[in-house]
């Protein structure tokens, strides 16, 4: 089927050349670090892990948030996603791969990386990081291109894959369950050290995942002749998806900050002060962390209010506002933060250099690269099926 | 030439088993001895059970007296000089009071005492997070209790660094071989990208040694086996007051501050 992804129009290939540039470029930067190492990136000892991370954090929940659309297909019979369902698993694919890209790019030895395999430490949870998003990526790319070389035959799913259908569904919950364990788990990071950090994360990723998704769903119809939602409202009901899921995700924020403003222990308010009201003259995340929060409550309301909702102009910016809104906290702010203020209680800031940037672009542009050739695929696979 | 897919099974089968084969082969034929003969105990080697140490900052006096411990541990251990903090690597170094114990301040505390500087290391804990967090066993605690490093096996990832509540790591940003002013012989030098911390000179304790800091201290740095009733360390932790960084976080370092000075037990 892959050959579906090799002729297409001229903005096909347009596109696909734009993000190959992207991707050279980064590559260049990457050599760079490669051989003169993270130094040239503005990570320090102090903020020890920066953009890299951040953006493997926020990707994993993409990732997972194909089982917003697989859970009620498959579990409760929701017919309304079923056109819908593989650009989930199509988008997870391009998820978890910038996810490994990420950590591998964030290596100091990027050569050693079977050492996680050569010498398995079932002590750290990185270990099992590994062995859930390698799960998960192979789940999906079975999951996906089974389901879909089967619809091209015209014939049922093969019975075996429905069983590794409902195995996803558990384990998209594990890759960020085990993803926020990496921070939840260690002594004496005050913003990260927290039980309600997992259930966050689930619920920003089942937020900005599908309103990345519908993004994806409204592209797809403007370019092709494939339309995801044939006028049976299933955007709509992962509008509503997205919605409450942005809103516990506010909600479990709000609590956070109850515990550590109220119990009022300076150790764990610190972090937050700091991303909220800056500390000791140093304020560079205020501005874009209050972003975040008009972002966030814009867009609950683009999706709460019906006249918001159904308009289609408006429905995209609240979209927007929301993947916004959670990039920043889960994106940037919550792992930089987490190191600031630093063992000493001083605070020593983070800010990204340009070709720390550049190497992130790539990563980005590997990821749309292969969202574009998987869709291609897919959405090929369905016009000659409509034909 | 066309072959079928048959052929083509029965083909690849045969290469396989010729290459697996010979590998066995030659497998066999190697010498048996060259494997390690087992690892023999250093003569003058020193046992613990448990390495601890005391700091004395009343031993501490000048400028000059910091200054010796920590250059005999950066000198030893090939630790670079990097001009910037940011790419800076520190096995032992100096902060204030008020830092080195950060949390929960008595706000009427006198400013000399906040501002008086301590020596501050790696904790080498008993229950130490860095080691946890490992993804490949390259940071490992011995049993003297030391947390050592394999530079070779590290790739890099820094989770240790995250897991650390002390700051006790660095991570080699850039090469380090440039920025060393004097290469010792002693110790090996790193490879960018792997992360490094005091390791309670383990090399010098196979000698017979006690660390680099310690000899240099003047008696401000008292090292020895906690576990032994009669050392020194274990006199001082018993009967004198010792406080330790952030010991709610149940880590247990085994670096002890002895407050109030005076003499030892």
């Amino acid at each position: 089927m892959l050959e579906k992804a090799l002729s297409g129009s001229k903005r096909y290939w347009i596109w696909v050349t734009l993000l190959l540039g992207i991707i050279a470029v980064g590559f260049v930067a990457y050599m760079n670090q490669f051989n003169n190492g993270l130094g040239v990136t503005g990570m320090s000892r102090d903020v020890s892990w920066g953009l890299y991370i951040a953006q493997f954090t926020f990707l994993v929940g993409v990732a997972a948030s194909a089982v917003m659309l697989v859970l009620p297909y498959y579990l409760h019979d929701f017919k309304k996603f079923g056109k819908m369902v593989i650009l989930g698993e199509f988008l997870a694919i391009p998820a978890v791969i910038m996810c490994m890209l990420f950590i591998v790019v964030d290596l100091g030895q990027p050569m050693r990386i079977m050492n996680v395999i050569l010498h398995p430490s079932p002590n750290s949870v990185m270990f099992y990081d590994m062995i859930v998003l390698c799960g998960y990526l192979l789940i999906n790319l079975v999951v996906g291109w089974t389901t879909l070389g089967a619809e091209r035959k015209g014939a049922p799913s093969p019975k075996w894959v429905k069983p590794i259908i409902y195995l996803s569904i558990p384990w998209a919950v594990s890759i960020h369950t085990v993803t926020a364990f990496l921070y939840a788990g260690l002594p004496g990071r005050h913003l990260w050290l927290s039980a309600i950090m997992a259930a966050r994360f689930l619920a920003s990723a089942f937020a900005a995942g599908p309103a990345i998704l519908i993004l994806l769903c409204f592209i797809v119809k403007k370019v092709s002749k494939f339309d995801p939602d044939p006028g049976v409202g299933a955007i709509q009901s992962l509008v509503k998806i997205v919605r409450y899921a942005m809103i516990a995700n506010v909600f479990f924020y709000i609590l956070e900050l109850f515990t550590a403003f109220y119990s009022n222990i300076p150790e764990y308010s610190a972090p937050l002060r700091y991303i909220f009201f800056g500390m000791d003259g140093h304020y560079s995340l205020v501005p874009i962390m209050w972003t975040a929060v008009v972002l966030a409550f814009l867009g609950i309301a683009m999706l709460v209010f019906p006249s918001t909702r159904m308009n289609k102009a408006t429905l995209i910016i609240g979209l927007l506002s929301i993947i916004i809104a959670n990039w920043i906290d889960k994106g940037m702010i919550l792992i930089v933060a987490g190191f600031v203020p630093n063992s000493f209680e001083r605070v020593i800031e983070y800010a990204p250099t340009l070709n720390e940037i550049l190497v992130t672009l790539a990563v980005y542009a590997i990821g749309m690269l292969l969202v574009t050739i998987l869709y291609k695929v897919a959405i090929s696979v369905r016009e000659e099926k409509a034909n | 030439m066309s072959i079928n897919r048959r052929q083509f099974l029965r083909r690849a089968g045969m290469v396989t088993a010729l290459g697996l084969g010979s590998s066995l082969v030659i497998t066999g034929y190697r010498k048996k001895d060259a494997a390690a003969s087992g690892y023999a105990k250093a003569p003058k080697d020193m046992p613990a059970k448990r390495w601890a140490m005391v700091v004395d900052m009343s031993k501490f006096k000048s400028e000059a007296d910091f200054e010796k411990v920590i250059e005999a541990c950066h000198k030893l251990h090939n630790v670079p000089k990097f001009p910037n903090t940011k790419d800076e690597i520190k096995w032992i170094w100096k902060d204030d009071y008020h830092h080195t114990f950060a949390g929960g301040h008595n706000e009427y505390l006198d400013e000399h005492v906040m501002h008086s500087p301590f020596l501050v290391t790696c904790n080498h804990c008993d229950n130490p997070p860095c080691v946890r967090a490992c993804p490949t066993q390259a940071t490992f605690q011995r049993p003297d209790g030391i947390v050592a490093m394999d530079f070779h096996r590290c790739i890099g990832c820094r989770f240790c660094m995250a897991a650390c509540p002390f700051g006790a790591r660095s991570f080699n940003f850039k090469d380090p071989r440039p920025f060393i002013e004097e290469v010792s012989t002693e110790y090996p030098t790193r490879t960018p990208g792997v992360v490094e911390k005091c390791n309670f000179c383990y090399e010098r304790l196979a000698d017979g040694l006690m660390p680099a800091c310690v000899e240099k201290s003047n008696g401000g740095l008292i090292f020895g086996d906690l576990d032994d009733p009669n050392s020194e360390v274990r006199k001082i932790v018993g009967s004198k007051l010792t406080i330790r960084r952030k010991p709610e976080l149940g880590t247990q370092p085994s670096v002890y501050y002895l407050v109030g000075g005076g003499e030892h037990a």
